[in-house]
C-alpha cells in the first residue's frame, strides 16, 4: 500500500523551531503605506518597466514586462501612484540595490479587468505565454519562471508531477501552513501542471514532521477528479530539495548538470501551485505570497504578503522588535540569506524572514584545522567529499575542485552543520565557484581578444600579400604587355584559398576552446553566477570606496 | 559577515577526542586491574610530557596555545602511545617517544590535520627499532607474577630503573604471548604445545585477552557514538582474520589460531583506536575498507613472517603511506553521477 521510499545520502536532523510559526492561522498583511517592487525577483533577464513615475496603476497591472526568454512580468501589488523607478535596497546576498519600483498605494485595491482561462481548450504556447505575462515564477526559492518548467519539450510528456510539500528548513512554515489551509487550491494548481505536462502520476512529497498538512492534503485529494498520492517522507534536512526529493520519491537521480525532465519527472513548490490556481482559474498574476515571520519576534506566524511589502512593516506585525535584534535572514537558517537592512522589500522568493539574535543563533566558535573525520561526507546529500573540497579550495587548486564535483553541490549548508572543526565549508564552495565563474568570464574575454589579434594578422598578412601580388601583376604586365592575365589570377585564387583556410583553423581552433562550465549551465547555477557577480560587483566597489577615501 | 547556515550541531574536536580517551577508560582500569598500577604511571608521564610539547610546538607556530590544547589530541596521542609501551619501561623511552610523537611526526608535518603518519605509531617505531631491549619488558600479569608492584613501587621503578629491596626484575616482567610464541616456534615446538605455557589464555594471552576485550567494547561505543564508522575496524580484523586462517588452516602445527591474533597484542587498539585516526587514514568509505584490510593484513605479516613481535605500528604507517593513493582511486559517486556518465 504504501509507497517505497529511497534514500540519499546523509542528511541532518537540525531542531525544527516549526510550531512557534504554525499555532496560528495565516493572516492577510494590511496594506503597507508603500510598495516597492524589484524589476529583478528571478534569475535571468528583469523585467523592463513599462509605467512612468507619476503614473495611476490598477491592482495587478503589468509594471515590467518579461524581457529575454527566462524572465516573467511582475504587477502593480495593489492600485496607486507610481512614485519612483529608482534603484533600492533588495533582499539579494550581495546586499547591493537594483532597480525597483515603488507605488504610493491609494488605499483602494481596485483591480484591473482579469479572468479566468479556458486552460483546456487553449494552444499550449499561448498558455505558457500567459503565464510569462502572469509573473507565475517557482516559490520554493530559485523563483525559477514556471512556464519553461511547464513545457513537456520534445518528449512531450513529463510522466511525473511531485508537488514538494517538504519544507525541510527549520522554522518555515509558509507550504505547511498554505497546505493546511488551502488543499484544495493547491491540488487545482496541479490538475493544470498535470494537463500541461501530460503526466500520468501526482505525488505530494511532505515530511512528516507536517500531519497537520498530510491530513488535510489527503482529504482534498480524495476530493480530486484525478488521483493524487499523498506521500509523507522522513523528516531529514535537505529532503526537500528537489535533486534529494526526487531521490526519495523515485529512486530516480537528476543527471549531473542535467534537468529532471531528463528523467521524466517536475517538480513544482505548493506554492507555486496555489499561484498558478489563481493566475489561471481566477486571472490574477503573482502579487502575494505567504510569508513566515519566525524567529525573535513576539508572535511568530504566516501571512499573505504583497509582493512589495517593506521588511520592517511586516516584521512589526508580530510586535515590537525585540532589543536583542541582531539582524534579519530571507529564507530559512540553513541556507538563508543576510539582509543588508530591514528596508528590503518582500519578493516572489521570500518564504520566510528569520528574526535573529544572539541567543538564538549564537556566532559559530573560531575554525579549528580539519581532521578529515569525513563527517562532512557522510552527511553530505550529493555524495561528496566535502573535506577534499576545502582542502582544494582553500589551496586555490580549483581545476581539483571541478575534478572532485564542486559544481554538483547544492549548497545545502550540512557540511559546515557538522562540521566539528567550525570550519565554515560551504563559503569555501561558494568561494570556489564564483572564482572559477570570474576566470573562465576572463578566460573567455581573452579568447575574444586573441581572436581579434589574429585576425588582424591575418588581414595584414593578406593585404601585405595582395599588394606584393598587384606589384608583380603589374611587373608582368610591363614585362609582357598586355597579353598575360590567366596566371596571376590563378595564383591571386590559390592565395584567397590559403587565407580562407588559415581563416577557418583560427575558427575551429577557437571553437575547440569553449570554457565548460558557464555553458549549458541549469537555471539555477545561473542565477548563482549572477548572485556571485553582484556580490563581486559589491567587492569591488567597497575596494573602490576604500581606495577613494 | 558569516553566510548561511546560521545553526550548527553541537560537536567539536575536543568531544570527539574526550569520547576517545573515554572509550579507553574500560581497558585501562582492566589493564590496572590485571597487571598493576605502572601503566597510570606510563600514562601520567607520556600526558604530561605530550601537553608540555604541544604547548611549545603551538606557541613557537604563533597559534592560541589554548584552543589547541583543549582540543585533546595530543592527550590521545600519548594514552594510544603509552597503551602501545611496557607499562615498565623507563621513564626516558616514554619522553623520547612522545616527543617524535608530538614534535617530530605532528607538528614538523604542519601541525593538527596536517600529519601524514600517525603520530602515536610514528613514536613507538622509533622506539622499537632503536630500543629493543626496553621495549621488551613487559610486565607479567599479576595471576602468573612472583610479586606485585603498587604504584609507588612502579614510579620508583619507571624513574630510576631501582627495584624494591630483594625484588627481581625476573619476578615482575615475561615476555609477551607473541613474543614468546614467536621464541617456542623457532625452538621447533608446535603450536599445541606453546599454547600450553601459562602466558596462554584461553584465547589470547593470560590477563592480556581481558584488556583487548575492552579495547573491542570501548571501539563498539566509538562506533554506536559515530565517533568512528564500521569500515576501518571491520577491515582490519576481517584482514588479520582471513590472513591469519589462511595460514592456520595450511599449517595448524605451525600457524596458530587467527582468533589468537585478534586477541593479542594491538590487535583491538589499533582496529578501533590506531587505524581510525582520521588524519593520517583513509576518508572514503570504499577506501577505508582497503586501508583497513592492509593493516590487518601487514600485521599478521610482519608478526609473523616479520622480525618483530607486533606489526601494528608497522602496518598503520605502511597503509598511511598509500592513503593518497587509495583515497584518489576509490572516490565514491557523486549524485547525479550514478545512472549516466557524462561523455567525457
Amino acid at each position: 500500500m504504501t509507497r517505497q521510499l529511497y534514500e540519499f545520502n546523509g542528511g541532518v536532523h537540525p531542531e525544527q523551531h516549526k510550531h512557534a510559526s504554525t499555532r496560528r492561522p495565516i493572516a492577510i498583511a494590511p496594506l503597507p503605506k508603500v510598495l516597492v517592487v524589484p524589476l529583478r525577483q528571478h534569475i535571468g533577464h528583469p523585467a523592463k518597466p513599462v509605467v512612468a513615475v507619476g503614473e495611476q496603476v490598477w491592482k495587478g497591472q503589468t509594471i515590467g514586462q518579461a524581457e529575454g526568454y527566462v524572465s516573467v512580468a511582475v504587477h502593480a501589488p495593489t492600485s496607486g501612484t507610481v512614485t519612483a523607478i529608482a534603484s533600492h535596497a533588495v533582499a539579494h546576498p550581495s546586499g547591493l540595490a537594483d532597480m525597483c519600483i515603488t507605488i504610493a498605494p491609494d488605499g483602494l485595491d481596485r483591480w484591473i479587468e482579469h479572468g479566468a482561462l479556458d486552460y483546456r481548450n487553449m494552444d499550449p504556447s499561448h498558455l505558457r505565454n500567459q503565464l510569462r505575462e502572469l509573473g507565475i515564477a517557482g516559490l520554493g526559492g530559485a523563483v525559477f519562471p514556471s512556464f519553461i518548467k511547464l513545457n513537456p519539450g520534445a518528449a512531450q510528456k513529463v510522466p511525473t508531477l511531485i508537488l514538494n510539500g517538504a519544507e525541510c528548513e527549520p522554522w518555515i512554515t509558509c507550504d505547511d501552513m498554505i497546505m493546511r489551509e488551502r488543499a484544495a487550491e493547491i491540488l487545482a494548481g496541479a490538475a493544470i501542471m498535470r494537463h500541461m505536462l501530460r503526466c500520468d502520476e501526482v505525488l505530494v512529497g511532505i515530511e512528516d514532521n507536517k500531519p497537520e498538512a498530510i491530513a488535510a492534503m489527503r482529504a482534498a485529494a480524495s476530493q480530486c477528479d484525478f488521483a493524487v498520492e499523498v506521500v509523507a517522507v522522513p523528516t531529514l534536512y535537505p529532503g526537500g530539495g528537489a535533486k534529494q526529493l526526487i531521490k526519495t520519491l523515485t529512486g530516480k537521480e537528476v543527471p549531473s548538470g542535467g534537468r529532471s525532465t531528463d528523467i521524466g519527472v517536475a517538480t513544482f513548490n505548493v506554492g507555486t501551485a496555489y499561484s498558478l490556481h489563481r493566475a489561471v482559474n481566477h486571472g490574477e498574476p503573482l502579487i502575494s505570497r505567504i510569508v513566515t515571520v519566525t524567529g525573535n519576534v513576539h508572535r511568530p506566524q504566516n501571512f499573505e504578503v504583497l509582493i512589495g511589502t517593506p521588511l520592517a512593516e511586516l516584521v512589526r506585525l508580530t510586535g515590537a522588535t525585540r532589543d536583542d535584534t541582531s539582524g534579519y535572514v530571507m529564507g530559512g537558517p540553513m541556507m538563508g540569506i543576510d539582509l543588508a537592512s530591514s528596508d528590503v522589500p518582500v519578493v516572489k522568493a521570500t518564504n520566510c524572514i528569520l528574526v535573529k539574535s544572539p541567543a538564538l543563533f549564537p556566532p559559530p566558535p573560531p575554525a579549528m584545522p580539519c581532521i578529515r573525520c569525513t563527517r562532512c561526507a557522510q552527511a553530505c546529500p550529493a555524495d561528496l567529499q566535502p573535506q577534499e573540497l576545502y582542502w582544494f579550495a582553500r589551496a586555490k587548486n580549483f581545476g581539483k575542485t571541478q575534478e572532485y564535483n564542486l559544481f554538483d553541490c547544492i549548497e545545502c549548508g550540512v557540511c559546515t552543520y557538522v562540521c566539528p572543526s567550525h570550519i565554515p565549508l560551504v563559503q569555501y564552495y561558494r568561494y570556489a565557484k564564483s572564482e572559477i565563474w570570474a576566470k573562465e568570464k576572463d578566460k573567455k574575454a581573452a579568447d575574444l581578444a586573441r581572436e581579434r589579434h589574429e585576425f588582424r594578422q591575418l588581414r595584414i598578412e593578406r593585404e601585405k600579400q595582395e599588394r606584393a601580388a598587384k606589384l608583380a601583376q603589374k611587373a608582368s604586365a610591363r614585362l609582357t604587355g598586355a597579353t598575360a592575365d590567366s596566371p596571376d589570377d590563378s595564383a591571386s585564387a590559390a592565395k584567397k584559398d590559403a587565407i580562407q583556410a588559415a581563416i577557418e583553423r583560427a575558427k575551429a581552433k577557437k571553437e575547440g576552446i569553449t570554457p565548460r562550465n558557464i555553458d549549458n549551465l541549469p537555471a539555477e547555477q545561473l542565477q548563482e553566477i549572477a548572485e556571485i557577480e553582484a556580490r563581486r560587483a559589491r567587492i569591488r566597489a567597497m575596494a573602490q570606496d576604500s581606495v577613494e577615501k | 559577515m558569516l553566510s548561511s547556515p546560521y545553526i550548527a550541531e553541537k560537536s567539536s574536536v575536543s568531544i570527539i577526542m574526550l569520547k576517545v580517551l573515554a572509550a579507553l577508560v574500560p581497558g585501562i582500569a582492566v589493564y590496572v586491574w590485571l597487571f598493576g598500577p605502572a601503566i597510570l604511571v606510563t600514562l601520567t608521564l607520556a600526558s604530561v610530557t605530550a601537553l608540555v610539547l604541544e604547548t611549545s610546538a603551538v606557541r613557537l607556530r604563533g597559534w592560541p596555545a589554548r584552543p589547541f590544547l583543549m582540543d585533546g589530541s595530543a592527550l590521545v596521542t600519548a594514552w594510544l602511545l603509552a597503551l602501545s609501551l611496557p607499562p615498565i619501561a623507563p621513564w626516558w623511552l616514554i619522553v623520547v617517544g612522545t616527543f617524535f610523537a608530538i614534535v617530530v611526526a605532528k607538528h614538523l608535518y604542519g601541525g593538527l590535520g596536517n600529519n601524514l603518519f600517525n603520530p602515536a605509531m610514528v613514536g613507538y617505531a622509533v622506539l622499537i627499532i632503536s630500543f629493543p631491549v626496553q621495549m621488551t619488558q613487559w610486565p607479567s600479569p599479576l595471576s602468573l607474577a612472583g610479586a606485585h608492584l603498587g604504584l609507588l613501587d612502579s614510579a620508583q621503578y619507571i624513574f630510576t630503573g631501582i627495584l624494591p629491596d630483594g625484588l627481581k626484575l625476573d619476578a615482575i616482567s615475561s615476555a609477551t604471548p607473541l613474543d614468546t610464541l614467536r621464541t617456542q616456534l623457532q625452538l621447533e615446538h608446535t603450536v599445541r604445545e606453546i599454547t600450553r605455557l601459562p602466558v596462554f589464555g584461553s584465547i589470547g594471552g593470560t590477563g592480556g585477552e581481558v584488556v583487548v576485550l575492552m579495547y573491542l567494547l570501548g571501539g563498539l561505543y566509538l562506533w554506536l557514538a559515530r565517533i568512528i564508522t564500521w569500515h576501518i575496524p571491520a577491515a582490519f580484523i576481517a584482514g588479520l582474520w582471513i590472513t591469519g586462517g589462511l595460514f592456520h588452516v595450511a599449517d595448524p602445527d605451525r600457524y596458530i589460531s587467527p582468533w589468537f591474533h585478534l586477541a593479542t597484542g594491538g590487535a583491538m587498539l589499533g582496529a578501533f583506536f590506531i587505524a581510525t585516526d582520521p588524519v593520517s587514514g583513509a576518508t572514503t568509505p570504499r577506501g577505508k575498507l582497503i586501508f583497513g584490510a592492509g593493516i590487518g593484513m601487514l600485521t599478521y605479516l610482519i608478526r609473523t613472517l616479520g622480525g618483530y613481535p607486533d606489526g601494528v605500528a608497522f602496518a598503520v604507517l605502511l597503509m598511511n603511506i598509500m592513503v593518497p593513493l587509495i583515497d584518489a582511486y576509490t572516490q565514491p559517486k557523486v549524485y547525479g553521477h550514478k545512472q549516466k556518465e557524462p561523455a567525457e
